[in-house]
């Protein structure tokens, strides 16, 4: 399995009306790809989820799955962040859950997974930030800039609910802003195709 | 405006030393992104810009280490949390518990009490409670003190009966506490039976022989080592076919205890100690 030190580390936020371009996003990838994509999207979180099974079905050669504690980041999969635990990354590269308080009553938060991806993978960092009601992924997406990370947000205009995008937008004057068409176009260039 | 100071691994890990050197618990086989989170989140709340300024607090002022140690382990916790996981205990496991003359069940890491009261709750409704015994530790006193008063926050309610009712729970839920103002008091009849024990699981040894063990979502904070640690302690005081049950995201794939486990409901993570 190949290290994820040489590769590009992108890391998706979205909330209310995120899916549809999760989606449309994960089907215009490379497969297989090299990197990693890590998603977090919020979810009610005791009502079982289905969500990865909703990825999963949208190429059987596209690698989905929601990492268990400890799990290794490896190259060429989409990591779900599961439901009700907020995700971490450790420097060792693997995974790593935490079940305290809601961020921005939300569990998996996007800020805490955004700052964490940044502290490990520092100028690595892709963070895509999508259409939501809220304001979580704002201050993530400032560390991930500080520590020379390439921020985006997704058009708010192009966003069912545009508060979220919008509030990183404000907070963070050096975001890229993309459509999602676009969004798919920049994320070729980072995850690139690999020969079967 | 950036609400995160940086803390180094150097930082943290004297930080550690500084906590277990004055006042015994040792954090060093935490796992480190979610210990650094929540030290920062301290420092934060506390106003506390530097390290500098938080070892002096911590080295000088035992109240605050007290409050520090309450808001650095994680203390949140649900009633009926992840309803298919009662839902197996109830099918799966309690039938054969019912074999045993008294049922000894521990509660590690047991936060604020939430899964034991629960837990409680199954046992009387398949009419097991009354020849129970409900061990639940955990590392922080304060946790143990708001489990023994067994009280709640009423806005909470409702999500715990829409969890109890997914677990296939039968019974109207507000009959197993009285509301008072914002606040719920678990009936007492489901208190008597719970033994609460200050026990830290990075250090502190078997102390009884058990049928059942839950340990939900406690392993996460720790490294590699001390779950494997953890695990093995588990195998040591669980009696021959007992069960364990562990989060639903947490894996007894590393441990060297593994194979001394057969799996019950991988789903739900229930395991049985083999013979």
């Amino acid at each position: 399995m190949k290290a994820t030190h040489d590769i590009g580390i992108v890391v998706i936020g979205g909330s209310a009306g995120s899916i549809p371009v999760i989606t449309d996003v994960l089907q215009s990838l490379p497969k297989p790809f090299s990197g990693t994509v890590i998603l977090v999207v919020h979810r009610s979180k005791n009502t079982p989820s289905e969500l990865y099974k909703l990825f999963l079905n949208i190429d059987e050669s596209l690698l989905v799955c929601e990492p268990n504690d400890k799990d290794p980041v490896r190259s060429g999969y989409v990591y779900l962040a599961p439901q009700n635990y907020h995700l971490l990354i450790e420097s060792d590269e693997t995974f790593s859950l935490d079940y305290s308080e809601p961020v921005h009553y939300s569990r998996p938060s996007i800020d805490v997974t955004f700052e964490s991806v940044a502290r490990v993978y520092t100028n690595r960092v892709t963070a895509i930030l999508l259409s939501g009601a809220n304001r979580d992924g704002a201050d993530g997406l400032e560390r991930i800039l500080l520590t020379g990370g390439a921020g985006i947000i997704q058009e708010p205009a192009t966003a069912d609910y545009p508060a979220m995008p919008q509030a990183a937008a404000e907070q963070n004057p050096g975001v890229r802003i993309l459509t999602p068409d676009q969004i798919k176009t920049y994320l070729q260039t980072i995850l690139q195709p690999i020969e079967k | 405006m950036s609400q995160h100071p940086v803390l180094t691994a150097e930082e943290l890990a004297k930080i550690i030393h500084l906590i277990h050197q004055q006042y015994g618990y040792d954090f060093s086989n935490y796992a480190r992104a979610s210990l650094e989170r929540r030290v920062l989140r301290c420092m934060q709340q506390a106003g506390l810009k530097t390290t500098y300024e938080l070892k002096y607090s911590l080295i000088n002022d035992k109240s605050f280490f007290d409050w520090f140690l309450q808001s650095l382990t994680v203390n949140v916790t649900e009633m009926f949390r992840d309803p298919i996981f009662y839902r197996d205990l109830r099918e799966k496991v309690l039938p054969k518990l019912a074999t045993y003359p008294v049922i000894k069940i521990w509660h590690a890491g047991c936060a604020t009490g939430e899964e034991v009261f629960s837990m409680a709750i199954l046992l009387a409704e398949a009419g097991l409670l009354e020849r129970s015994r409900l061990y639940a530790t955990d590392l922080n006193p304060a946790n143990l003190e708001q489990a023994r008063q067994g009280i709640i926050p009423l806005q909470q309610m409702k999500a715990y009966t829409d969890n109890y009712m997914q677990a296939g729970g039968k019974n109207a839920f507000s009959s197993y506490y009285t509301a008072l103002y914002d606040h719920v008091i678990i009936r007492k009849e489901f208190r008597t039976n719970i033994v609460l024990a200050q026990h830290n699981l990075a250090v502190d040894q078997v102390f009884n022989e058990f049928q059942l063990i839950c340990c939900r979502n406690v392993l996460i904070y720790f490294d590699r080592e001390l779950q494997n640690r953890v695990f093995q302690l588990f195998h040591d005081s669980l009696s021959p076919l007992g069960y364990l049950a562990i989060g639903t995201k947490e894996s007894i794939q590393t441990a060297d205890v593994r194979t001394q486990f057969e799996t019950i409901s991988l789903p739900t993570r229930i395991y049985r100690r083999k013979q």
